[in-house]
């Protein structure tokens, strides 16, 4: 079983992203849950979501606890939140940057998700759009295959700029 | 169509394919995503159905009797102090014998607040003469919904039926779901009683006490026939769509030594911990009771039960395990009572509570600790 | 308006209802239900008429009744109205229900269900107290009436529920009695032939309840018309006409006195009581004319 937790604010499209992550798991012909925490639903505020893949019927409800891999859709939850708590030893984080990141005893990748967004000019509401871009880190990660993350995006997604972003962050991220 | 979909969203996906005339319902959470979908079939044209926005739930499941007594197929969802509100007209629906179908999202009473879930709306609402089913999964979410308007419309059931499903842990929950063309799995409605300005009748009548007990005693006919009828229904989905369920998921209960029994998503969560326990040698089972009313039968006589509970009778006990006890008076039971208001209950602590059991006695997890 | 000769002479109450003698509200309905016709549904949430129609097995009324319980009957409505028009019937759905059963317990029902443009019409037949029950009070019993809970006269104001029916700006709205069938019939008619909700609100007086004479039921009803104390007007698509009976009233108003004194529960009503009630009626005489003039 494969647990991640992703970290977001209201608004950013953690759970969108948990719900992406889902379905390409299923075209990869695995078994896959996605969550939210429903604490405060505020705009803005700090969000979890769980996803678990694995090869067997997933029967846990119950919360992650200790993730494979923790995604930090926004940097500065991290001034708040302890988002490396319970990762399991040798897990990953993963966090929207431009800038390197240095923290103890993780492996640490970094990816400019709302750089890529911003330049195949991916905004709603103002805001740069998270969740395709990050499904392109993720297959270069190999926790979906890239096929499968094109297909779900174009699943949920009509507009091409979706696909051009996870393209776009499947180059750029170096694993 | 494989998707991936939350168990609200295969409620209002089975809804939609089921085809109720009559949808008449009110917003509250964790259950809104299903009437915000049903109304967003509506309004696109997806679903040929009359959607009433009511005032409260009470006018949503009186607005269903309005409706299911012309003959016509209604549906409504609700959670918790809804279906509390409602609680008068869900004895007038049972009484009346209107099929009507409702899903309930299970979430906890106030005070205080607490969207998360429980079984305590539910059980409150057991008497009522509702056929009550508890799921465990998002596809079982959309298939129950499907099997149950046709358990509820079966001439020789005419009972409402309530789909139940954890708030949140299952309402919310993302998992893969393949809809189905249902067919004429659901045959047309044909209520006995409709209204008919043709050939007129009193509906609800004075009714003196020389008559009155035969319609409640009509009622509990019903539900004596139901186990049978759904049992038919099951076999048939099974036969059709390939996915079987029955009133019961036993998991490696066959040669158990001690069974846990629960509803819901507990009762799913449980068999991991059945797996866990079978690694260490103790041979542990599981049985997820799905029909809550009319209460299946249980393979339990003389055996040891760990009994999860999501809902407590004051001044008595939990509502699961005191149903099975007074069922099954030679079954020994470690009443657990867990999972109130959304507390967390993990597969370790399941397992934690198969192994510290002590027999006859009951346990509140989190406060005796 | 209609001649009492021409309307129908078909009956959809049977000789077998357990009315009290001299019932209004039974009049009313075998009115209601002339102007209706058979392809009627009624929707009877607990009231005075749930309990007449007879015991089951059997039931005086030769039209289909569906009955509800109290705070029920509107969205009742809204359901059937729906389902009805679904499978393409034009079947008429009626509410009959007491004042307890509007203006109290159902009021959010109905509030709803005129919000929601339900297609029906609401009938609220007022007795001005719970008749079912014995005589209690509810919101539409007028100050200074004696009833079982208020032994001493009601201290409160009835409640108005017209003018809170009106702010839902629904179609047609209207007020009657059946002392004056003819202006019944002919609101009724309007009623159902208008899509959309109706509400129309009856003065039903109530011989035990009202302490008065079985036969003197009617008298009373027109009494009410003609000191104001009641007034007949209807309202379609916002525009407000007083009905012939109370034009008249309105013109030469009988003393209020005349009508209290009719009724053993206002027996011992204060002054101060009457020139309250007096004054309520001015009021609303008054408002209901500058509405009709356009003034308002």
């Amino acid at each position: 079983m494969f647990e991640i937790r992703i970290h977001s604010r209201g608004g950013q499209g953690g759970v969108t992203a948990a719900r992406l992550l889902a379905m390409a798991s299923f075209l990869d012909k695995k078994h896959a849950t996605a969550a939210p925490f429903y604490g405060a639903e505020r705009r803005g505020a700090p969000v979890v979501s769980f996803v678990r893949i694995d090869d067997q019927q997933i029967k846990i409800y119950s919360q992650i606890r200790s993730p494979n891999l923790i995604i930090v859709l926004d940097g500065s939850i991290m001034d708040s939140v302890d988002v490396l708590q319970g990762i399991q030893p040798g897990g990953t984080v993963l966090i929207n940057s431009p800038h390197p990141v240095d923290l103890p005893n993780v492996n640490v990748l970094t990816i400019d998700l709302t750089g890529i967004a911003l330049s195949v000019n991916l905004v709603v509401a103002g805001s740069p759009i998270l969740n395709t871009p990050v499904l392109g880190a993720l297959a270069k990660m190999g926790v979906i295959t890239r096929e499968s993350a094109e297909a779900a995006i174009r699943g949920m997604f009509t507009d091409e700029r979706n696909v051009q972003a996870a393209e776009a962050a499947f180059k750029e991220l170096i694993v | 169509m494989l998707t991936v979909a939350t168990g609200n969203k295969a409620v209002a996906a089975a809804v939609k394919a089921a085809k109720p005339a009559v949808v008449a319902a009110y917003p509250i959470t964790p259950q809104t995503e299903i009437v915000e979908q049903i109304a967003e079939y509506v309004t696109s044209g997806e679903m040929d159905a009359r959607y009433i926005p009511v005032e409260s739930e009470h006018s949503a499941m009186t607005a269903c009797i309005g409706a299911s007594i012309t003959g016509v197929r209604s549906f409504t969802a609700t959670s918790s102090h809804g279906l509390l509100y409602m609680h008068e007209m869900l004895h007038w629906a049972a009484g009346a014998r209107l099929p009507i179908v409702m899903a309930n999202v299970n979430r906890a009473l106030g005070p205080g607040w607490n969207v998360w879930a429980e079984h305590s709306d539910a059980f409150s609402q057991r008497d009522t003469g509702w056929i009550q089913i508890f799921v465990g999964t998002v596809q079982e979410a959309y298939d129950t919904t499907l099997m149950a308007f046709r358990i509820a419309e079966d001439q020789g059931v005419l009972l409402p039926v309530m789909v139940n499903l954890d708030g949140f842990t299952l309402s919310h929950i993302m998992q893969s779901l393949e809809t189905l063309d249902p067919g004429d799995y659901i045959p047309p409605l044909v209520l006995p009683h409709r209204i008919d300005t043709e050939n007129p009748a009193g509906y609800g009548t004075l009714t003196g006490p020389a008559d009155y007990f035969k319609f409640r005693w009509g009622m509990e006919k019903a539900m004596r026939t139901a186990p049978s009828v759904i049992r038919d229904a099951e076999e048939e989905f099974f036969r059709r769509f390939g996915r079987r369920y029955g009133p019961v998921e036993e998991y490696l209960c066959e040669d158990a030594d001690v069974v846990v029994v629960a509803l819901g998503t507990l009762g799913v969560e449980a068999e991991v911990a059945v797996d866990l326990l079978r690694k260490e040698g103790i041979k542990a089972g599981s049985m997820r009771i799905r029909w809550f009313r009319p209460f299946p039968d249980l393979d339990v006589a003389g055996r040891d039960l760990v009994v999860l509970d999501r809902g407590y009778s004051f001044g008595f006990g939990g509502v699961l395990s005191d149903s099975i006890r007074s069922r099954y008076p030679s079954a020994s039971i470690y009443s657990v009572v867990a999972g109130l208001g959304g507390q967390e209950v993990t597969y370790d602590d399941i397992a934690d509570f198969i192994r510290d059991r002590k027999m006859g006695e009951e346990y509140w997890f989190g406060v005796d600790a | 308006m209609i001649r009492m000769a021409e309307i129908p002479k078909e009956e959809y109450l049977e000789k077998c209802t357990t009315a009290c003698a001299g019932c209004t509200s039974s009049l009313t309905l075998r009115y209601v239900l002339k102007a209706a016709g058979p392809d009627t549904v009624l929707v009877v949430p607990a009231c005075c008429t749930s309990i007449l129609q007879g015991t089951y097995p059997n039931t005086a009324f030769s039209v289909p009744v569906y009955n509800i319980a109290f705070a029920a009957a509107a969205a009742c409505a809204s359901g059937m109205s729906e389902a009805f028009s679904s499978i393409g019937k034009k079947t008429n759905v009626i509410v009959y229900a007491g004042d307890g059963g509007t203006v109290d317990i159902g009021i959010q029902a109905l509030s709803g269900a005129l919000e929601r443009g339900t297609d029906f019409l609401y009938i609220c037949y007022d007795n001005e107290a719970y008749g079912n029950t014995g005589m209690q009070r509810s919101g539409a019993t007028p100050m200074g009436a004696r009833t079982t809970t208020t032994p001493g006269g009601k201290t409160d104001a009835k409640k108005d529920i017209d003018r809170i029916v009106a702010a839902h700006n629904i179609p047609y709205q209207a007020t009657a009695t059946p002392a004056y069938p003819k202006d019944l019939f002919d609101k009724v008619k309007t009623a159902l032939a208008t899509p959309g909700p109706s509400f129309i609100h009856v003065l039903a007086p109530c011989p035990p309840g009202w302490r008065i004479a079985s036969d003197m039921s009617v008298a009373v009803g027109k009494m009410a018309v003609k000191t104001g104390s009641w007034v007949l007007w209807e309202r379609k698509y916002g525009e407000l006409s007083i009905s012939a009976p109370s034009k008249g009233a309105m013109k030469k108003r009988a003393p209020l006195r005349e009508y209290l004194s009719l009724q053993g529960r206002f027996k011992g009503i204060s002054e101060s009581v009457v020139n309250e009630l007096e004054q309520s009626i001015e009021k609303n005489l008054a408002r209901l004319a500058k509405e009709e003039a356009g003034e308002c």
